[in-house]
């Protein structure tokens, strides 16, 4: 009786549509307005790569050991370098790093012994042709332009 | 008057898929149909194939990690753990307890996540948007914990071979306790909306039965075959990872029907709450990476490792000659496997029933292509 009572009055719909009423109160909207309203993604979230320079100075912290290049799956940094004649040490002439194959795996970030190479927090990469997604040495250190998106 | 005419001839082939929404990404199934009866179905796939395991043979072993995420992503930190899990045995690498626990945490969020996708769309199927909209805002909050964590919200690369990469960050147990404490009254909230719903009901009572004999011929495993009665759960038959300490049980269902399986997956979220809570509570300090060698090259040998992912049994066949990089990698995806029985649980059935059979396998075809 009880049960057939429940089903003539609609007590199980109606008991899910209550929970959906109680979300109507706008303090549950959880629409992020992406482009107004930009995410803050965490501290160590794989984005854009960058290539790190000594803030006073201006040097590149990289020293040219390739281990970057050897750990990426997907084979996609070029390190190239040359011996300085006078200190015997290997310095960096160019860097490429092609951004539209990279899948952020952060494998290269943890081979670098001296974190010049870091996956930084800029997550806009998307583009309308592949032009520009390999990057070099000068893009890598000073970072991709941001992006302005008319709305 | 001729017994029969063209017009008697009922049976029609129909194809769904591989762009239709309810096929879960690009799977095509060949419909026989009489009517609007099922009386029988084939399925294509390879759609989405990467050729993954491929790749794996052209990788060294800490290189191939990204790509085990790419499989299923949805549940992409347990592909993780199954890998390194194998790796770690092929080298004998013992993983200290402060990253097995932090594993299991982890894993369970996953699942939960897993969980929620799959409640969502399968409702979503059926008819249902609401649950779609709640869960995915449940699991949004999962998301935030792993991008906190490792730095990326889907294919995560959380673990390396050997243990853990990164520590956890500050505020990590608070947040995963708070998810905890927030998310057991969502899924009551989930059961409100959908367990006496008399339209869920009509849609899932009694479609897609498999029974326990049918599900061990084909090797249904996961919520499927606990769904059907079997009490099997790789955690507990042969525990991994350190689970052989959470007390836990195994919700295990009667009839082996769509809306067992429905309870069965429900349960299972409140019982990976448990486990993160006791993994919580009795999370150990120590180191978080075991004795790994710097370059990877485990003996001669081949081993095989499974685990209970989300979808089912998950398990990675590796073939080392002694290099760094794997001869062979074989790869039993769960919802590759649980597919088989697609048929004989369609044969019979109406066409909006195999929208609803589809949706209760709870497959990804990154999985089944690889």
């Amino acid at each position: 009786m009880r049960k057939f009572l429940r089903r003539l009055l609609l007590i199980d719909l109606i008991e899910g549509l209550w929970v959906t009423f109680r979300y109507q109160r706008p303090k549950h909207i959880y629409t992020e307005q992406y482009p107004a309203e930009r995410p803050k993604v965490a501290e160590r979230y794989r984005g854009a790569p960058r290539l790190n320079t000594n803030p006073e100075t201006g040097e590149t912290l990289c020293i040219a050991c390739n281990l970057c290049a050897l750990a990426c799956p997907e084979n996609l940094i070029v390190v190239s370098s040359e011996r300085n004649e006078k200190t015997r040490r290997k310095e960096l002439t160019n860097f490429t790093y092609d951004i539209s194959r990279c899948m952020f795996c952060g494998l290269c970030e943890d081979a670098c012994p001296v974190d010049a190479l870091e996956l930084t927090q800029d997550f806009e990469l998307a583009g309308y042709t592949r032009e520009g997604t390999v990057w070099d040495r000068q893009m890598l250190e000073e970072g991709p332009r941001p992006t302005r998106y008319p709305y | 008057m001729p017994d029969s005419t063209y017009l008697d001839a009922t049976e029609l082939v129909l194809n769904m898929g591989p762009q239709h929404p309810s096929t879960h990404g690009v799977l095509r199934v060949i419909l026989k149909l009489d009517g609007e009866k099922v009386i029988g179905t084939e399925c294509v796939i390879g759609y989405l194939h990467r050729g993954v395991e491929k790749i794996g043979e052209n990788r060294t072993y800490a290189q191939f990690a990204p790509y085990v995420d790419r499989m299923d992503y949805v549940a992409a930190v347990s592909n993780g753990l199954g890998y390194c899990l194998a790796v770690e045995k092929l080298l004998g690498v013992e993983v200290p307890p402060r990253a097995q626990a932090v594993r299991v945490i982890l894993t369970e969020l996953n699942r939960i996540a897993s969980h929620l996708i799959w409640l969502g769309t399968h409702a979503l199927d059926v008819g249902a948007i609401t649950p779609l909209f709640y869960t995915m805002r449940e699991r949004e909050e999962i998301l935030k914990i792993y991008e906190k964590y490792c730095g990326a919200r889907l294919t995560t690369h959380a673990f390396r071979i050997g243990g853990l990469q990164y520590e956890l960050y500050e505020g990590f147990e608070q947040e995963v306790r708070a998810f905890c404490d927030m998310f057991l009254p969502k899924v009551d909230e989930y059961e409100e909306l959908l367990t006496g719903n008399r339209i869920w009901i009509a849609r899932l009572k009694n479609v897609g039965v498999l029974t326990a004999e049918d599900c061990k011929a084909y090797g249904v495993t996961g919520p499927m075959l606990r769904a059907s009665g079997v009490k099997w759960d790789l955690r507990k038959a042969q525990p991994y990872s350190g689970y052989e300490q959470y007390d836990f049980q195994i919700p295990t269902g009667v009839n082996g029907d769509s809306y067992d399986r429905y309870l069965v997956r429900m349960e299972e979220m409140r019982q990976s709450v448990r486990i993160i809570r006791q993994a919580l509570d009795g999370l150990p300090g120590g180191a978080i990476l075991g004795k790994v060698p710097k370059v990877i090259k485990p003996p001669v040998g081949e081993v095989y490792v499974s685990i209970e992912a989300p979808k089912g049994e998950l398990g990675y066949y590796l073939v080392s000659d002694g290099s760094t990089q794997p001869y062979r990698v074989r790869v039993r995806p769960p919802s590759f496997v649980n597919l088989q029985a697609l048929d004989k649980m369609c044969r019979g059935a109406l066409v909006a029933d195999v929208v609803v059979i589809i949706g209760t396998i709870d497959i990804v075809l990154g999985e089944v292509d690889r």
